[in-house]
């Protein structure tokens, strides 16, 4: 404990502001016929947040700047954007992780409807997600305390409970931009959560509904989608891991 | 315009209205309305548990924990509810179970309990592991349960539907709920849904802060909208600053941290809690230990280059644990200042959390429009509403509690209600006050709009409407004054102070305007309504902390710092009415049945 006091007792060089550009995809769709690029420049520090620089243009440049964000720590899913061409929270994104140096562009998750500026229509996404039945199914009467579940069998799924359905993953999957029909990653992890919970009883017809022709075989395991994801959930050894139950099921 | 018909709607869908859903949905037409998707809600921020007397890993009750929610909220709380909600408490977390929530484990492979500040064995005598947990994103597994059922049940959502006023039927003498007009994101069109009940479950109003927990999503829309229609909101002076946000930023950290055994410390290094509650020591309640902390910096026993945080000490825990049973913390720690819990002191402070005040209601979740009647039709629970559970200070983990319990009730409830009523006729333009509103907001602008400069016209597009008050100014402002006056600790100067500038903010507000002009998703327009919304809380926080001279629980005045029961055990009730600029307060009995107030020691 005493280091550690030490390391951290040391006083840090007081953070600099710095003058940064940021390029910014824009789209209205009743006023403009395709989107454009804008420019802002906006002082910042270092340890801002992606999203502190938006909310700083919105709030003192432009207020017709529009995206979605709300808890601001990266626990509710709602700023995912393509950040330097990159999936990313943008509440999760610090200024100094990104070079600052060079404009920073950020534009909307790609795949889903362009709605305005950062907001795409979400609901393609939840609609694949509602279909892979995502919740605990199970036969009989509840009972009156709490199903066993061993520490381990907890374990088995506990990765991808972690999903905050940001859809950075669905939205960075090449074959789900080509095709907005494939239930893409998101639902897969979505589906997991379930299939691989000891006390769930409807692994079975989740399997059939993945093996159709939308399902986990269209994943050519770009790895994308792990790149991608805000929680560091491992979502193409997830599907891998469907794949495999489908096969053995 | 469009109308809609309903039983029942619910407005918010965070765990209590999605609770609420789920139980209101099997019985009677239900609409969820909510501003934002169902799975973006601040629950989903909630970590370290919820606490019931399961009794799974040592010995514990019910009674225990009653009596420990009201020792807690320093005896402003209601006691039977709080009993209500100690007793419930143990179905609703074996009913989340069942549902399919991930809780941890034990050997035995039942649910897995944890310490948790001012949670204790047989009345005081040291913490109990009373919390029930996911890791530390048990706000999130209760979020998504509820949702996950919620599509099991085909539960009808409107997602990014703005409610912005209820509608009262008046035509029999008193009034009862008719339904509520919704504005709707995508675009710009107003939506008035009728209903026999209504609920409101739309959180709490953390944004008045600077430094807070809160998303920036959570403005007190629900409060504000009962308030402005001459509803009393009770005990409003009572916020709660939770002891460990990251320093400078407000993120927070759970107190499940300090359930695991993490330890606060100041810049020497001392385990300073044990000096200001030495049997329980950082699992102290919120309250006390915020002060402590602000104690430390203040005697200049602060850490860091402007000795203005403390440490929280995870270092002598095994890595292991820390990386099961504290994952996301630990992971924010790094993100937000690159520090590693495992082997580093995580600087933190306290950070706007939690209203233990809102929209009065009885047991059942009826609001109550003043000290003995209810509202037909209308109900309130979690965050937004005041049972009261929590009183003056409200223990760690009975939030998720307390939306669980009491968002089941209001459906139920509700859904009943819904069923033996027919519906309230609507008034003769029921949209009229939101149409207002937006055209004021949208309109009133003396500049053009700036989403008519076509591709790329640099940065200034801001200029264009100069000599307008900006939305975001007068936030800063408002967030700045209430972060440096009506935080932890209060005095009759620093609230004064606090009020003169939400007077002179609200003016400035009579003459903002936004930018966007269009009709899509509008978030300008939205921002502009919420801050008209905290601003009007804001200065009944602050109103009612002048009034309040003692201090007790989450209100701390150092010019009255002892609690004074002869004066002061009571709620306190806000209310104005339409139209009117004056804010009448009244006091409304605090409900005692078996615990009498005693001294508050840990």
């Amino acid at each position: 404990m005493s280091t550690a006091t030490e390391q951290a007792t040391t006083p840090a060089p007081a953070p600099q502001q710095q003058t940064v550009t940021f390029k910014i995809l824009r789209f209205n769709p009743d006023e403009d016929t395709a989107p454009h690029w804008q420019e802002f420049q906006v002082d910042v520090y270092p340890t801002d947040r992606v999203l502190d620089a938006l909310t700083m243009i919105k709030g003192e440049q432009d207020g017709s700047l529009t995206f979605r964000r709300s808890c601001g720590h990266g626990i509710c899913g709602s700023d995912a954007m393509r950040i330097n061409g990159r999936n990313r929270l943008a509440c999760k994104t610090l200024i100094k992780d990104l070079n600052a140096k060079k404009p920073i562009t950020v534009e909307a998750i790609k795949g889903l409807p362009q709605e305005k500026d950062l907001v795409v229509d979400m609901e393609p996404f939840f609609q694949a997600y509602r279909e892979v039945m995502p919740f605990l199914i199970t036969s009989g009467h509840d009972p009156s305390k709490e199903r066993i579940q061993s520490i381990a069998e907890r374990e088995v799924f506990d990765d991808t409970t972690k999903c905050i359905m940001c859809a950075a993953c669905t939205t960075s999957c090449p074959v789900f931009w080509s095709d907005g029909q494939y239930f893409g990653p998101q639902a897969i992890v979505g589906a997991h959560r379930f299939i691989f919970d000891s006390r769930d009883e409807g692994a079975a017809t989740r399997l059939e509904i993945l093996n159709s022709k939308e399902g986990v075989w269209r994943c050519r395991t770009t790895f994308n989608c792990t790149e991608a994801c805000p929680r560091g959930i491992q979502i193409t050894k997830a599907i891998q891991e469907v794949k495999r139950a489908v096969i053995n099921s | 315009m469009q109308i809609h018909e309903y039983d029942v709607v619910i407005v918010g869908a965070g765990g209590a209205g999605m609770r609420a859903a789920l139980e209101s949905s099997k019985r009677a037409h239900t609409a969820v309305l909510t501003k934002l998707y169902p799975t973006r809600s601040h629950t989903g921020a909630a970590q370290g548990g919820m606490c019931a007397a399961l009794a799974n890993v040592e010995e514990d009750n019910w009674e225990w924990h009653t009596f420990d929610t009201i020792k807690g909220g320093d005896y402003l709380v209601d006691q039977d509810a709080a009993e209500i909600m100690a007793k419930e408490a143990i179905d609703a977390v074996i009913d989340l179970e069942n549902m399919g929530l991930p809780f941890n484990r034990t050997p035995e492979g039942k649910i897995d309990q944890r310490r948790f500040g001012g949670h204790t064995r047989n009345h005081g005598e040291a913490a109990v592991r009373r919390a029930c947990y996911a890791a530390d994103r048990t706000g999130h597994m209760i979020l998504q349960t509820l949702y996950q059922n919620c599509i099991k049940q085909d539960v009808e959502f409107y997602n990014e539907f703005y409610v912005l006023d209820l509608l009262l039927d008046e035509s029999e003498g008193e009034p009862r709920a008719a339904g509520v007009v919704a504005y709707e994101l995508a675009t710009g069109e107003i939506h008035v849904f009728s209903a026999k009940s209504v609920i409101f479950a739309s959180g709490g109003f953390g944004k008045v802060f600077k430094t807070t927990s809160n998303a920036h999503t959570l403005t007190g829309d629900g409060m504000a909208i009962v308030y402005r229609k001459g509803l009393p909101l009770e005990d409003m002076e009572f916020y709660q600053f939770h002891p460990t946000g990251l320093a400078g930023l407000g993120v927070l950290l759970t107190e499940g941290a300090r359930g695991e055994g993490g330890i606060l410390r100041n810049e020497s290094g001392e385990r300073f809690m044990e000096r200001y509650a030495p049997t329980i020591k950082d699992l102290a309640p919120r309250d006390m230990v915020s002060r402590a902390m602000l104690q430390e910096v203040r005697e200049g026993r602060g850490a860091g280059p402007n000795k203005d945080y403390v440490y929280l000490d995870l270092t002598h825990l095994p890595a292991e644990q820390i990386e099961a049973k504290l994952p996301d913390i630990t992971e924010f720690a790094r993100t937000y200042l690159g520090v590693d819990p495992i082997s580093e002191l995580v600087p933190v402070f306290p950070t706007a959390h939690y209203a233990m005040g809102g929209i009065p209601t009885n047991n059942d979740t009826e609001v109550l429009r003043n000290n003995e009647d209810i509202v037909p039709g209308l109900y309130a629970a979690g965050e937004c509403a005041c049972v009261s559970v929590h009183g003056a200070n409200r223990l760690g983990t009975n939030s998720l509690l307390d939306i669980n319990v009491f968002g089941k009730r209001a459906g139920v409830a509700a859904a009943e209600y819904a069923n033996n009523a027919k519906h309230a006729p609507l008034p003769e333009d029921p949209a009229k006050f939101v149409e207002d509103m937006v055209a004021k907001l949208r309109d009133g602008a003396t500049g053009p709009s700036v989403t008519a400069s076509g591709p790329n016209t640099g940065t200034d597009a801001g200029a264009e409407a100069e000599g307008t008050e900006r939305i975001a100014d007068i936030r800063k402002a408002m967030q700045e004054t209430m972060d440096m006056n009506a935080q932890v600790y209060r005095t009759e100067e620093t609230l004064t102070q606090a009020l003169a500038d939400i007077k002179e903010l609200q003016e400035r507000y009579t003459r903002a305007t936004i930018q966007d002009k269009g009709q899509r998703y509008n978030t300008d327009l939205l921002e502009a309504i919420e801050l008209g919304f905290l601003l009007e809380l804001a200065e009944l926080l602050v109103i009612g902390a002048l009034n309040r001279k003692e201090s007790r629980g989450g209100h701390a005045r150092e010019d009255y710092q002892t609690r004074d029961d002869e004066n002061f055990m009571s709620h306190t009730m806000a209310y104005r009415q339409p139209g009117e600029t004056e804010i009448k307060l009244d006091t409304k009995p605090v409900i005692v049945t078996r615990y009498q107030p005693m001294e508050r020691k840990y």
